[in-house]
């Protein structure tokens, strides 16, 4: 069975994110990390080896500044067995309709029985890559997928939505999306960590996916972001000192939003 | 000359870090109050390569370098430091003594379990009535008509001999008047019994107690190396050791700086932050400053090792300057902290109760000064 988890760099959540006005695109100049969502999918993906897929191949795959070796690493050192990955200038700028062709494009290079994406990336936290891809792969989909089980040629899947659980059977080839609630990712070990880069590391350019420049980045995208701007701070909050009567007008204050009965 | 980290070590000090923060952390404060080994810790340690960082991966351990292994027991200290001496004790003092003068027979019949964490090893030699003098040892093993050998004596302050998952001791005896020599010998053994825990003023977490050997009989296996051996192989011992204890002790001060620092960005004293007043803040800027000099005392030391360089030297001015620096760091950073450093429900004053040791144990403070001056040839 081949696999193929798609991870994201993203900037360290622990960092204030900064949007840079004349680009208008988010600053990626800082330290950047593996997608902590993606670390469930890798997770999820190692369980299938360790599991009712033995012996499958679990390639990590991105679209990420050739800077990105750190990231690369990690999931490799979290599990995967190689990597690929799209390292080319003319992605920058690239919003889901780029990216996600060019994901595509790489993951069309090869035949995986399943693709694996995080629920979502924590940078843009747009939820949908999963979807564009499997839709440019013409495969099927499921997302937010909350526990998985091999069965045969297909999988048993529980799917979390809003109102409870669904339960679906999806035949493979097929792409989904975890939720962080499928698994609890392990550490790595020390020898995956010192292993990860004598893994396979395959580095594309856009040529070598069979992608012109105009496909992808600011040329190849269909959003055009206008304007950018922080959400507004909240005016409405009240600050109370406490004189001995905080806890009663705290209590008033969330009764009367009808927060508590 | 390059200063930069390589990226494998970069990741696993972030990979111990986060571990340490978020597995260790949130229950260090609840081990110490109630002097609980953690044996769950020890047994992800041991699942990661932790436990073993710098023996072959084919045994359990890590397969990594000194340098690694120094950096994980760093990163364990800044938020908990039983478990930095657990992993420390079990790694330097337990299992290298079989990785290195062990027979193919023992590091087979050990070194997985050892290296995998799976059990833990102890080394004795310290006695109630002798310490860094250790030519005045008293335990005797007495060389028996078939080879085997008889132990009588008494060990003290040894680490990670007493726990549910505890392998084997290794220790000092006496085989022949004026002759050491270092003898395994496993927990079960007849005549081997670890007494009960020692109350300490810190490490709380970690296991510490002395040990009693009445006619404790091992068969002729046990010996560790050729008989007689026993001096030359503990110097070495210690000398690796003085590593992993100066990375507790940078450790330790690495995350007593950081709970000073944060702490007075928060608490505000003459209406602004204690961290604007310059009193404070020139504490702040001690610390930083001979943290860093620290850090590049004790990674020359683990990159010398690394190389097969001699590194005995380098390793106890490591010793000696993060013994004595982690005391000057955390006792500023109690200072900081005010009454609340005094209390226990910050862990500024577990960090406290958990340095002092770092200038006794493996080497006095005095005897790391003999030890650099005789490097000095006066």
């Amino acid at each position: 069975m081949k696999i193929a988890v798609c991870v994201k760099e993203v900037p360290d959540p622990t960092a204030e994110k900064r949007i840079d006005p004349d680009t208008k695109r988010l600053v990626r100049s800082g330290e950047n990390t593996l997608n902590r969502y993606d670390r469930h999918a890798i997770e999820e993906a190692v369980r299938l080896r360790e599991g009712a897929a033995p012996g499958a191949e679990i390639a990590v795959v991105l679209v990420a500044p050739a800077s990105a070796s750190r990231t690369v690493d990690k999931a490799l050192a979290q599990g995967g067995d190689r990597s690929v990955h799209l390292a080319d200038d003319g992605l920058s700028g690239s919003d889901i309709v780029a990216t996600s062709r060019a994901l595509a494009a790489v993951l069309a290079r090869d035949s995986y029985d399943l693709i694996v994406f995080g629920q979502q990336g924590s940078d843009a936290e747009c939820y949908v890559m999963a979807s564009a891809v499997a839709e440019r792969l013409a495969r099927p989909c499921v997302t937010q997928v909350a526990a998985l089980a091999l069965d045969g040629s297909s999988l048993k899947v529980k799917r979390q939505v809003e109102t409870g659980y669904e339960t679906l059977e999806v035949s493979l080839p097929a792409v989904i999306s975890v939720s962080d609630a499928i698994n609890e990712p392990r550490y790595p070990s020390l020898p995956a960590i010192m292993g990860a880069k004598r893994k396979p590391h395959e580095v594309l350019s856009l040529a070598d996916v069979g992608l012109a420049a105009g496909d992808v980045g600011v040329d190849g995208s269909r959003t055009h972001v206008s304007a950018l701007s922080k959400p507004p701070t909240r005016g409405d909050s009240v600050k109370l000192e406490d004189d001995g009567t905080a806890a009663e007008k705290i209590l008033a204050f969330l009764v009367e939003r009808k927060v508590v009965a | 000359m390059n200063y930069d980290l390589p990226a494998e070590h970069q990741a696993l000090r972030e990979t111990v870090r986060d571990l340490a923060e978020n597995v260790i952390g949130p229950v260090a404060e609840e081990l110490d109050r109630t002097s609980t080994f953690p044996l769950a810790i020890v047994g992800q340690l041991g699942a990661m390569g932790l436990m073993g960082v710098p023996f072959p991966a084919e045994l359990g351990g890590g397969g990594a370098d000194i340098l690694s292994y120094a950096i994980a027991v760093e990163e364990l200290a800044r938020i908990d430091s039983s478990v930095a001496i657990t992993v420390a004790a079990h790694t330097s003092l337990g299992t290298s003594p079989i990785v290195l003068f062990g027979s193919a027979e023992q590091k087979e019949r050990y070194l997985p379990e050892l290296c995998s964490g799976r059990r833990l090893a102890a080394f004795g030699l310290t006695e109630p009535g002798s310490g860094s003098d250790a030519a005045a040892i008293r335990t005797r093993a007495a060389e028996q008509p078939d080879g085997a050998w008889v132990i009588d004596g008494e060990k003290m302050f040894i680490t990670n001999a007493g726990t549910a998952i505890s392998g084997l001791v290794t220790i000092t005896a006496l085989t022949a008047e004026g002759e050491t020599s270092n003898l395994i010998v496993e927990n079960g053994t007849a005549g081997y019994e670890p007494g009960p825990p020692l109350h300490k003023m810190g490490w709380h977490a970690s296991d510490t107690r002395p040990l009693a050997f009445q006619s404790c009989r091992v068969p002729a296996g046990n010996l560790l190396g050729p008989r007689g051996n026993g001096f030359r192989q503990f110097l070495e011992i210690l000398d690796g050791g003085r590593i992993s204890v100066a990375a507790i002790g940078l450790g330790l001060a690495q995350g007593a700086f950081e709970q000073a620092l944060a702490y007075a960005q928060q608490r505000n004293a003459f209406g602004r932050p204690i961290a604007k007043l310059q009193a404070i803040q020139f504490k702040l800027a001690d610390m930083e400053t001979e943290i860093a000099a620290a850090r590049h005392l004790l990674y020359h030391a683990a990159w010398l090792k690394d190389r097969g360089r001699p590194f005995a030297h380098a390793a106890s001015l490591a010793k000696l300057y993060t013994a004595e620096l982690s005391h000057r760091v955390v006792n500023e950073a109690v200072q900081i902290h005010g009454g609340y450093g005094y209390m226990d429900e910050f862990p500024i004053s577990r960090f406290y109760r958990d340095q002092k040791i770092l200038e006794i144990g493996e080497g006095t403070n005095e005897v790391q000064r003999l030890v650099i001056a005789r490097g000095l040839g006066v």
